[in-house]
């Protein structure tokens, strides 16, 4: 594999319309099995503090898809994001339940430390962007390749070791900054960047190590308008040229158009799982999201713009009953403490 | 009173302290604590003790074989072990767990050092004379043994104790440090170094283990500090009290007051430091009347506006004399 | 050299040398400057002068009164005296230097003979040198009183009854420091001096002033809660409004405490000033004095109350609320920077507290008090689970107890380092602390 582009691989469907196709015959329930799986997953949970975070049973992502994973507020995706890819530990299974297990292209990830999960080629992005801000935009895009051997202590003094190699992954970096209107940003400090150009740059920063799936954690959240048809670009490009994406989203909007497939998550657990245009029917997912009394198709841009009142003050509920479960349970553990425990 | 003496009694000693052997070894020590603290924001609080372990790594070696490089290696390797230990337990963790870690094992070892049970070969309380261990490095000059040399006010030995040998080995050190970390720094593994900085999970999702280049980092600055305590030593003698907290925040001052995570920093924050230190010195005592502050008093007041000077300069300039405000490397 | 004008007051604890200072049983007086020179019940060294004294004892380490020493300057200057009921002689000195002491085998009584007759130490100005006689022999009917005499299981008792003590000495100081810790994410490298700050108060009031204990801990209580809540008002609250970093802000109380420990360096020099004398062996069931006694009473009833203020009052909820989610606290209507300000008052009257009774049961306070108990009370802070108030009371306990047990088997004036050892060990296993909540690793 050079720096630069990827290995056709003979496995991945360029061809979006043919993998379409294959996810149409795939069972629109929750833990479906898929055609050609790059990710799956298994019996993991986490638990803080006697609630359950994340509770999943089964999942298979398509290699070659990007798979948008939604849910409302607290409905645990971002923590399922940190067991995957090794930012937090998965609970312990008790009393007979099955061990947690997730493969990665064939290879098991559990017990993995987060760097070595990125070196497998599953790199993610997150919810609060990490740009590095008192860093160049430059050396933020330079930290993301894997191929300085440079950042050896070993020959870091000795630069006419890495100055060749300096060289090649710069220019792979121009070259991704310009596809990503960066380029004219690169030697300004990442703190100086908007918060749209600093999810950009993250999400360039995470493909100069050319990853086999990429993980986005709400790269739209904070983006302005203007920004957001060119980074629906990008994501699609990015599936075109070999990289399968998995998301996690709000904006349904950006759901329904670019994704081959949703899986929707609520209290930890999958409620269910299909193609755009359905699961925004699928019963299950409306009382997730919107309670019950909603009747409408979530996808329908009517429903976003007349009811995003409504919706905004849901969302305040639930971010209300987050606080209080978060005061409950730090009373609880204050209790505990209170105990001598 | 002489106002003409005043001050060519001041422009000697900032002379003589500009050459100082001590001076030279604040410099490479906070060219360490840059590596740790600025650098990879990594909060050591103990760089003392990192001296001290070299200090009594070489001087205890030497003291029993009189073989310098002996010494020096095994001032090293106490450097790295020391390290280790303290990183192996605190690196995975918060900052703030290696802050209180560092410090606490620079005391254990300034205790261990200053304690009877240990004093055939620590000396205890009075610590290793340099004439226990300073003659292996006099014999490497090439300046004449024995007597004096002049230059100007500065008059010190060729070879013995705090001589011009010293000097030109312990400034040489100096160059070659502040190369050292130039070249570590400005590499990809300093890039990776700053990276960790700021965000280490960031740097972690981009497949880096974090965890051994933080090791690194804290056994690179380690045996900057055990450089140092081997150049302070030979120039006066081995005390661990001499080597407490409160040379490592003296070295803290003497970092921010250049500008942390800048290559110079630590030579001119280390320069201007002393000077200042000199200044105040020489003025009171020559100002102030010894009825209103006795001659013992002096050092307590010049202590008290180092503690005031580091937290006007932290809450006002944190970046230091030649940082960069964007840089700064406080990571909140 | 600068830095190494930072000497210490250390005492090299020989086995035979009682050291007055570790008694407690100096004064304040001080002898008249015209002679070199001059003995007494009792020494305070100062700038210009140093204390050489120590004791002499038999072979049954009972004190042997009435034996003459004769002491000679460097400049041959010489002075004596005959040894106290208690075996013990001071001389005040205002000389440095190497000092000639002499044992007078004549004023012995019957039955002993010196080991040595002639010392030879190395007086500094502003320190205690320790030079005491031990003796062949034993005086007729005296009995033996040496450790031998004690049995192990009391010696194992007596250590822990004094770790206990320390350990809640600690805790007083470590509460505070965890609520500050919790409260505004800062670790406070000045609560030293508010310790030490305690101690002198307790020194001013009590002796300087003479007034009874009680009222001059209450006052100290109050003034030291002062200077928490100015320089909450004064110092913190501006720079958390600032926008400083944590980091930043613990460098600033690295400097604050550098100069207030000069401070008080400067106002009373490097003795060690006695806050009480009361230190004769009590019958009951700790190994300690009433003094000791009365301090652990104090201790345990203030953290019961700061222990039940938190867990049941209005404003000790919310001081956990701010602690664990500041944020969220804001939110739900609790005004965070008045917990704050509440923190600072009642976390700097505890120091101050700690400091009162540190004075009281180890025989006074000197500029250095609270700068080598604050490695111990990080420790217990970090032991017991960094931000817990309750951990930072289990964390002093047990670094109180080990590091006083530990001197069973290592040298006494190793016991602080073994404090920090058990610190570096638990952080090996268990890394929240003994009740801090687990947090992702690595």
């Amino acid at each position: 594999m050079t720096d630069n582009q990827k290995l056709i691989d003979p496995d991945y469907d360029y061809d979006r319309a043919e993998l379409r196709k294959k996810l149409g015959a795939v069972d629109e329930l929750p833990g479906s099995a898929k055609p050609n799986p790059i990710l799956t997953v298994d019996s993991i949970t986490r638990r803080f503090g006697g609630i359950a975070a994340v509770d999943v049973d089964h999942l298979e992502v398509q290699k070659g898809s990007i798979t948008a994973l939604i849910g409302p507020n607290g409905a645990g995706k971002t923590t399922f994001f940190n067991l995957l890819t090794g930012f937090d530990i998965p609970d312990k299974p008790q009393g007979g339940a099955a061990k947690p297990r997730w493969e990665f292209q064939g290879r098991s990830l559990v017990s993995t430390s987060a760097y070595k999960v990125a070196r497998t080629g599953m790199v993610r992005t997150f919810q609060l962007t990490k740009a590095l801000s008192a860093m160049t935009v430059m050396d933020n895009m330079l930290l993301g390749s894997q191929q300085q051997t440079g950042e050896l202590l070993s020959r870091s003094a000795i630069w006419p070791i890495w100055r060749g190699k300096e060289k090649v992954i710069r220019a792979q970096a121009e070259e991704l900054l310009d596809r990503f209107k960066l380029l004219e940003k690169k030697d300004d400090y990442a703190g100086s960047l908007s918060g749209g150009q600093r999810k950009l740059l993250e999400m360039a920063r995470a493909l100069m190590s050319n990853p086999a799936m990429i993980m986005l954690d709400e790269p739209m959240a904070g983006v302005n308008p203007a920004l957001t048809q060119s980074l629906l670009g990008h994501i699609q490009n990015l599936r075109d040229t070999g990289t399968t994406v998995l998301f996690v989203e709000h904006d349904m909007h950006m759901v329904r158009f670019i994704s081959d497939w949703v899986v929707v998550m609520a209290e930890g657990k999958l409620v269910a799982e299909g193609r755009p245009g359905n699961v925004m029917q699928n019963q299950a997912v409306i009382d997730a999201y919107l309670g019950s009394h909603h009747d409408q198709d979530l996808g329908d841009d009517a429903v976003l713009n007349e009811d995003f009142d409504t919706a905004i003050a849901e969302e305040d509920v639930e971010l209300a009953k987050a606080e209080e479960a978060v005061e409950a349970y730090a009373e609880s553990v204050r209790e505990k403490e209170g105990d001598g425990d | 009173m002489d106002i003409g003496f005043y001050f060519t009694n001041l422009f000697t000693d900032f002379g003589s302290t500009i050459l100082s052997v001590i001076t030279a070894s604040y410099v490479i020590a906070a060219i360490g604590l840059n590596i740790h603290f600025g650098f990879t924001g990594l909060l050591n609080i103990g760089q003392a003790g990192f001296m001290l372990i070299g200090a009594y790594g070489f001087a205890i070696t030497v003291r029993f074989t009189q073989n310098f490089w002996l010494g020096v290696v095994v001032a090293l390797v106490g450097a790295v072990l020391f390290a280790l230990a303290l990183g192996l337990p605190t690196l995975k963790l918060r900052g703030d767990y290696l802050a209180i870690v560092t410090i606490a094992a620079a005391e254990i070892v300034r205790l261990i050092g200053d304690n009877q049970l240990l004093a055939p070969f620590t000396g205890g309380t009075f610590g290793i004379p340099g004439s226990a261990f300073s003659k292996p490095f006099a014999a490497l000059s090439p300046l004449p043994q024995i007597g004096l040399f002049q230059i100007g006010p500065y008059n010190y030995p060729f070879t013995e104790g705090d001589s011009w040998w010293l000097r030109i080995v312990a400034w040489s050190l100096v160059a070659v440090c502040i190369a050292i970390s130039f070249l570590l720094v400005r590499s990809p593994w300093g890039r990776v170094l700053r990276g960790i900085r700021e965000d280490e999970d960031a740097v972690r999702s981009l497949g880096k283990n974090v965890t051994v280049y933080k090791t690194q980092s804290l056994v690179i600055g380690g045996l900057f500090g055990a450089v140092a305590g081997i150049v302070n030593v030979l120039a006066t003698s081995v005390s661990a009290d001499a080597m407490g907290r409160t040379l490592t925040f003296e070295l803290y001052t003497c970092l921010l007051l250049g500008g942390a995570a800048t290559v110079f920093g630590p030579l001119l924050g280390t320069f201007l430091y002393w000077l200042v230190l000199v200044f105040l010195r020489d003025s009171i005592g020559f100002w102030v009347p010894s009825s209103v502050l006795s001659q013992q008093q002096i050092p307590q007041v010049t202590w008290i506006v180092v503690g005031i000077g580091l937290m006007l300069l932290v809450i006002f300039r944190p970046q230091g004399i030649l940082g960069n405000k964007k840089e700064l490397a406080f990571g909140d | 050299m600068l830095h190494s004008t930072r000497r210490r007051g250390r005492i090299i604890a020989a086995a035979i040398v009682v050291v007055a200072g570790a008694l407690g049983i100096l004064s304040a007086e001080s002898a008249s400057a015209a002679s070199p020179i001059t003995s007494g019940t009792s020494c305070v060294a100062d700038e210009a002068s140093g204390c050489l004294q120590g004791k002499v004892i038999d072979d049954n380490r009972n004190p042997v009164p009435g034996a003459k020493i004769t002491v000679t300057s460097p400049s041959g200057a010489s002075g004596s005296a005959k040894t106290a009921k208690n075996g013990s002689f001071f001389f005040k000195v205002s000389e440095a230097g190497a000092y000639t002491v002499e044992l007078d085998a004549a004023s012995l009584p019957e039955g002993v003979t010196p080991k040595t007759s002639t010392l030879t130490v190395t007086v500094e100005l502003s320190n205690i040198t320790p030079a005491g006689f031990a003796l062949n022999g034993h005086v007729k009917g005296s009995v033996n009183s040496g450790p031998a005499a004690v049995p192990y299981y009391q010696l194992v008792w007596q250590q822990f009854s004094q770790g206990l003590l320390l350990g809640l000495l600690l805790a007083l100081a470590a509460i505070g420091l965890s609520l500050i810790y919790g409260t505004t994410g800062l670790s406070n490298f000045a609560h030293s001096e508010q310790i030490t700050l305690g101690g002198f108060l307790a020194y001013v009031f009590a002796v300087q002033l003479g007034i009874n204990i009680i009222v001059s801990a209450i006052l100290v209580i109050a003034l030291t809660a002062l200077s928490g809540y100015l320089q909450d008002k004064l110092i913190w609250g501006p720079l958390r409004k600032r926008g400083l970093g944590l980091t930043q802000l613990m460098v600033v109380t690295i400097g604050l405490s550098l100069a207030l420990e000069y401070v008080f360096q400067l106002l009373f020099g490097a003795n060690v000033y006695p806050v009480a004398t009361n230190l004769e062996l009590n019958t009951g069931p700790l190994d300690i004095t009433p003094t000791a006694y009365w301090s652990m009473l104090v201790s345990v009833i203030v953290l019961a109350l700061v222990g039940f203020a938190l867990i049941f009052t209005r404003l000790g909820r919310a001081t956990r609320a701010v602690a664990d989610n500041r944020a969220l606290a804001a939110a739900s209507g609790i005004d965070v920077e008045r917990v704050i300000r509440i923190v600072w008052i009642v976390s700097t009257g505890l120091a101050g507290l700690s400091g009162v009774l540190y004075a009281l049961v180890n025989g006074g306070v000197y500029w250095l008090t609270g700068a080598q108990l604050l490695l111990l009370v990080f420790a217990a802070v970090t032991l017991g689970g960094i931000g817990t108030a309750f951990g930072a009371l289990i964390g002093s306990l047990i670094i109180g107890v080990v590091a006083n047990m530990s001197t069973l088997f290592i040298p006494q004036d190793l016991k602080y380092a073994t404090g920090l050892v058990i610190l570096i060990v638990v952080l090996l296993v268990r890394p929240q602390g003994i009740l801090g909540r687990k947090e992702r690793v690595g």
